[in-house]
């Protein structure tokens, strides 16, 4: 392999990084309160508000439900509208932005409906607010679940990634499509696909990492 | 321990009821015509079956649930017409434990404990000095740092106990908070709980479905049945003196005082007209409890005394004893009038042949 295509391969690969962690921290900058928001808004719950939660649910199923490659190609305006142009990497990172938010907003969702509800009971009883409620016991009792949904939130974008070269966005997909598929250079898409292997590999175990050890739910040996 | 004494606030329901909306209609009441005071320091036991609605009433106390009809009042405001601040405000005032703990397991034993006074918005500094005496009362200094998950049920307990503390409260609320733990630890739970109603004066309303729990710390007692109150009072008299079936049956589990099988096979309510043995059960009370008074009686009235079964307990520090007995169904009368006259309580069970 050329000296060409491992400087192609490493910016594919920083571009991957680079669009899939701003849509992350995005995602979970609007997905994480609507996720909150869809556990503790059903009739007689926190922050009861049914015809919300409602509307709110069936907006983040229908935004789930659009496949992404569609989603890209059907938001253009609105990628135009937001990043000023509807063609690249940065452009690419509107999309799959946009996707993320749903998707973080229900596994956040999943996560704080596993919160014992003796915990807001007891909350209750100590005359807390639903917002201390939400802060102090069902954030912080929920996130190894956030933590682990949030993991699967990065793998999930590192493959829709690979489908914004539709839109002109780069990065690995796009590299092996381009060069792999189209101009038929097997060791690129090999390498390629090692690369998101790795990636994804690495974004697991960092994440089940991080997930058990905000996890004390598992008595730990300390030589009792 | 430095801690200022509190002054319990007494609790008062009046002609209180719940009504639950089912599905598909109607409503069913889970309580009705609830009235129940109880006074400032004491610890009130209410015991009753699972589904009796004493979870309910429990709840009516900090407003995590509202009555339907009626009133519940803590230390002079009304619950359920409290807004929603003005019931935080009360809530800070009724601490409560739970049978299962609640405590949150992404905090350790301290800030567990920390948790009512953040919420309540106590400067740090302050924190600091009072989840530590806290934690000491609780006997679990060594254990601030570690998480619920490293704890025992008795341990866990305690941290729970220790939070509902923290803000000072007038009111314990205890839901079932010693029916997941073992006996031997049960009783050092109930110690506990006696040791702080006894040196903070703060009330203590408990509810549970054992009346072992009620006669080792509660000084008065409500049964509770069908959604009703069937029976209440000091937990001496209804402990000597049940009224009740329902108390009876709860009663017949902690005295060891039921028949043997084989007796209580073959005893009538009526008596027949053979020869027979009347049943009698004798509940000894006060100073005579301890008294050879069967003893003096089959000396004075030649009478044959045959024991069935027997004990001698203690509510707080006064003894009272439950004895059944058989005598002459001829001579029954006079022996029960002999008990009667030394201000004992006499019942006749049945007979047998």
């Amino acid at each position: 392999m050329s000296a060409n295509l491992i400087n192609m391969l490493m910016e594919a690969t920083w571009q991957t990084i680079y669009m899939v962690a701003v849509a992350t921290a995005i995602g979970a900058v609007f997905g994480i309160p609507i996720g909150v928001f869809l556990a503790c808004s059903q009739r007689g719950e926190l922050l009861s508000a049914p015809i919300v939660n409602k509307v709110l649910g069936v907006i983040v199923n229908a935004t789930r439900s659009v496949p992404f490659i569609i989603l890209v190609v059907s938001i253009i305006p609105v990628t135009r509208f937001i990043a000023g142009t509807s063609i690249g990497t940065t452009a690419a990172i509107v999309p799959l932005t946009i996707a993320a938010i749903p998707f973080i907003g229900r596994l956040v969702e999943n996560a704080i409906r596993e919160v014992d509800s003796g915990l807001i009971e007891a909350a209750r009883a100590m005359g807390a607010t639903p917002m201390q409620i939400i802060r102090k016991v069902l954030i912080p009792e929920a996130l190894p679940g956030i933590t682990l949904g949030l993991t699967l939130a990065v793998v999930s974008l590192i493959g829709y990634s690979a489908m914004v070269g539709a839109v002109g966005g780069e990065g690995l997909g796009d590299l092996g499509i381009r060069y792999g598929y189209q101009r038929f250079m097997p060791s690129v898409m090999l390498a390629v696909v090692v690369i998101l292997i790795v990636m994804v590999q690495l974004v697991q175990t960092a994440g089940e990492f991080l997930a058990r050890r905000v996890d004390k739910r598992a008595p730990r040996n300390r030589g009792r | 321990m430095a801690e200022n004494q509190i002054t319990g606030a007494g609790i008062t329901f009046e002609d209180v009821g719940k009504a639950f909306p089912q599905k598909g209609g109607g409503t069913v009441n889970a309580l009705e015509n609830v009235t129940l005071t109880v006074e400032p320091g004491t610890i009130t036991g209410i015991i009753g079956r699972s589904g009796a609605g004493k979870s309910t009433l429990l709840r009516m106390v900090n407003g995590l649930e509202q009555p339907t009809t009626g009133t519940v009042t803590v230390a002079g405001h009304d619950v359920g017409r409290a807004g929603a601040a003005e019931l935080r405000r009360i809530r800070r005032d009724v601490g409560m434990i739970f049978q299962h703990f609640n405590l949150l397991s992404s905090r350790t034993v301290y800030e567990n404990v920390a948790l009512p006074l953040e919420i309540a918005g106590t400067p740090a500094r302050e924190i600091k000095g009072r989840v530590d005496d806290l934690v000491a009362r609780v006997g679990l200094e060594q254990l601030a740092k570690r998480y619920p998950a490293e704890l025992s049920g008795g341990q866990k307990q305690r941290v729970g106990i220790a939070r509902a503390l923290a803000t000072q409260p007038k009111v314990l609320l205890s839901d079932e908070a010693t029916s997941a733990l073992d006996p031997e630890t049960t009783q050092t739970v109930l110690e506990l709980l006696a040791d702080i109603n006894r040196d903070l004066g703060l009330t203590i309303l408990l509810i549970t479905h054992e009346m072992a729990v009620v006669r080792d710390i509660a000084s008065h007692v409500a049964v509770i049945d069908g959604g009703q109150i069937v029976e209440q009072g000091a937990t001496y008299d209804i402990f000597t003196a049940p009224q009740h079936p329902t108390t009876r049956s709860f009663l017949s589990g902690v005295t060891g005082v039921t028949l043997p099988r084989f007796i209580a096979d073959q005893m009538s309510a009526t008596r027949p007209g053979t020869a027979s043995r009347e049943v009698i059960r004798i509940t000894f009370v006060g100073e005579n409890a301890t008294d050879p008074l069967l003893a003096r009686m089959s000396e004075e009235l030649g009478l044959q005394v045959n024991i069935l079964a027997g004990a001698i307990e203690e509510i707080g520090t006064r003894p009272f004893g439950n004895l059944l007995i058989s005598v002459e169904a001829d001579r029954a009368d006079q022996a029960r009038a002999y008990l009667q006259q030394h201000d004992q309580r006499t019942e006749v069970l049945g007979y047998v042949g």
